[in-house]
């Protein structure tokens, strides 16, 4: 026995490669029993990759899984009868019923059928379905499939939840309900949760976040600890010319600035002095607005791998 | 590797109140005993096999579609044809009558096209996901998703077969078993086949396009529309080298009695051996398929 520290879930040096393109290189990460870990990353980042591999989908080409402390084949049937996955992608049967998907799900696992019975009534309860447990799901509106996808995964009660963006697409209803199922889950049942986002306001809500860049793991912390790598707080600088300005605050006042989505970020301690000095340093109207705000968990992401996590969803969602 | 690594990240450390009981996991984190694995591919394939019919009964469009674009095409090709198309030996039996047997291989082969083509579609996006995320083997995928596939092509098949009597075969005079066995054996076989094509083209259009250069021309030379010309020895010997052949002699067989024309020489139960071994060589083809892992 490896005492009652052992993580639930250890992967090491996971490697994958489709044809020539390494997706993987040896991603390490430990999930502690009723934790929720965080897979953050851009898309390109692996996360997608990792997570098959821990739904057994693909075969990793190197590494190690081991499962309460004891090595397991990658995507071992054991793991995969006590694992609840959700994908990215609708995985229901749209012609048939919230009710049927339940049951075939049920009956992939070997519920009892007494058993089953009780907790789909329960889980269609809780999703707030019995009224439409009949219609095709393909006639259900996108928050409510998602609901039927997340009791899909939980039919068999599995020990552990692994999750693939599992809220793209949600309104901000629908995800708020979505986490606090997984919190109540947690909470109420134990299970360990494994959840592949690329949203900050998603990953502020994992207990852990393992940053994914180039295919290994660079940093696992709370997203406390990793907002707080960035010393101070991010001054943005909403100017015509944002490459210019950004150039000229690095000249003349020796500070790295970077633009990001048509604005100027400079990260820094106090940076409240900096404020006066970048608007003296420009004359009147070349900048359009200069506002200081606490790190986030993309400027955490930006500042540890040197990518930007979010390529265009950041706007959207300002 | 130059990058930077967090190998052995501990989990970190939470307060007391948070942490909730973690349940045991039990012996299912251990390796599975056999008689569990069986089982669950049992249950895999039972799920699949009656997923496939429960979709089939419940789109009345597909049934429609199962039974009317067969007798169409029975009339259209068979009237157009029986005016040119003279037959050596049958005395008297019609070409409408001779075709017949050959359209119900017809309905089988189209029927494990279009159910096997989800696959494609639903590995990606939709149930096959979860079946492969779940604890049930791909052998059990195979299997399962093949027999629910066959099974909706035979119920195609015995639908059509209600106007076995129209084309001259009263229903009293057919061999059942022989006839059930030999399409349900080539159902099998090429929704089987359909798997192993979809599964590795993985994409609609190639799908499409060698099902259409592989098993169509299969049927079309199967003796299907017209029996071995005996003036051609090389055609001949490719329509005794296709599986396909036999599945239709079978069916000439069951319903037209064992000299039936356009019927191979030979007995039926060769003609269900030969169909039994295109069953498993399909399921072992699909199998083989389904173990690669997907391409990028």
């Amino acid at each position: 026995m490896t005492g009652a520290a052992a993580p639930r879930l250890a992967l090491e040096g996971i490697a994958f490669r489709y044809g020539a393109r390494e997706v993987l290189r040896g991603a390490s990460l430990e999930i502690a029993p009723a934790e929720i870990v965080g897979l953050l990353g851009p898309n390109g980042a692996g996360k997608s990759t990792l997570f098959a591999i821990l739904a057994g989908l693909l075969p990793p080409a190197a590494g190690t899984v081991r499962l309460d402390g004891r090595e397991i084949p990658a995507g071992a049937r054991g793991l995969r009868a006590i694992s609840g996955i959700v994908f990215q992608a609708p995985g229901l049967d749209g012609k048939l019923s919230a009710r049927e998907n339940l049951r075939m799900a049920a009956a992939l696992y070997r519920v009892p059928r007494a058993e089953a019975r009780r907790r789909i009534a329960r889980l269609l309860e809780d999703a707030g379905l019995t009224g439409r447990a009949r219609e095709p799901v393909e006639r259900l509106s996108g928050g409510l499939r998602r609901r039927v996808e997340l009791a899909r995964a939980l039919v068999h009660r599995p020990a552990i939840l692994v999750m693939d963006e599992p809220t793209s697409g949600l309104d901000a209803a629908a995800f708020r309900a979505f986490w606090g199922s997984v919190e109540a889950l947690r909470r109420d049942e134990g299970v360990t949760v494994i959840i592949t986002t690329h949203q900050p306001e998603e990953a502020e809500r994992c207990d852990r976040l393992a940053v994914l860049s180039g295919g290994v793991v660079v940093a696992c912390d709370t997203p406390a600890a990793l907002r707080a790598r960035i010393p101070g707080d991010v001054v943005v600088i909403e100017a015509d010319e944002p490459d210019e300005v950004a150039a000229v605050i690095t000249a003349r006042l020796g500070l790295p600035a970077r633009v990001r989505e048509g604005a100027v970020h400079v990260e820094r301690e106090h940076a409240h002095t900096l404020v006066p000095r970048l608007v003296e340093a420009f004359p009147a109207g070349r900048l359009r607005a200069v506002s200081l705000r606490r790190p986030t968990l993309a400027d955490a992401y930006l500042a540890i791998t040197g990518a930007a996590l979010e390529e265009d969803d950041e706007e959207a969602a300002a | 590797m130059s990058r930077p690594r967090t190998s052995g990240v501990r989990p970190q450390e939470r307060p007391q109140e948070r942490t909730p009981p973690s349940p045991p996991i039990g012996p299912a984190s251990g390796p599975l005993p056999p008689r569990a694995a069986i089982a669950y591919d049992l249950a895999t394939a039972a799920v699949l096999w009656r997923r496939d019919l429960v979709r089939f009964f419940r789109q009345p469009s597909r049934l429609a579609g199962a039974l009317g674009q067969p007798i169409i095409f029975w009339f259209v090709i068979g009237a157009g044809m029986s005016g040119t198309f003279r037959m050596g030996g049958a005395p008297r039996a019609g070409y409408l009558s001779y075709f017949y047997p050959g359209v119900v291989l017809m309905v089988v082969l189209f029927a494990s096209i279009f159910t096997t083509l989800s696959v494609i579609e639903d590995r990606h996006r939709g149930f096959l996901q979860g079946v492969l995320a779940g604890p049930g083997s791909r052998f059990a995928l195979v299997l399962g998703k093949t027999l629910g596939s066959a099974s909706v092509a035979l119920t195609q098949a015995v639908l059509f077969l209600l106007l076995a009597p129209a084309a001259g075969f009263p229903y009293r005079s057919v061999s059942w078993p022989l006839l059930l066995a030999a399409l349900a054996l080539a159902a099998v076989a090429l929704a089987a086949l359909g798997f192993a094509v979809a599964w590795g083209v993985d994409n609609v259009q190639g799908y499409h396009a060698i099902q259409m250069t592989l098993l169509v021309p299969l049927w079309v030379v199967s003796g299907a529309m017209f029996p071995l010309p005996a003036d051609r020895p090389g055609f001949a010997a490719v329509m005794r080298w296709n599986p396909l052949s036999y599945a239709v002699s079978a069916a000439r067989r069951a319903l037209g009695g064992p000299g039936a024309p356009g019927a191979l020489p030979g007995s039926a139960l060769r003609d269900v051996a030969v169909c039994a071994a295109f069953a498993g060589a399909g399921l072992l083809l699909a199998l083989l398929a389904a173990r690669r892992p997907p391409r990028p």
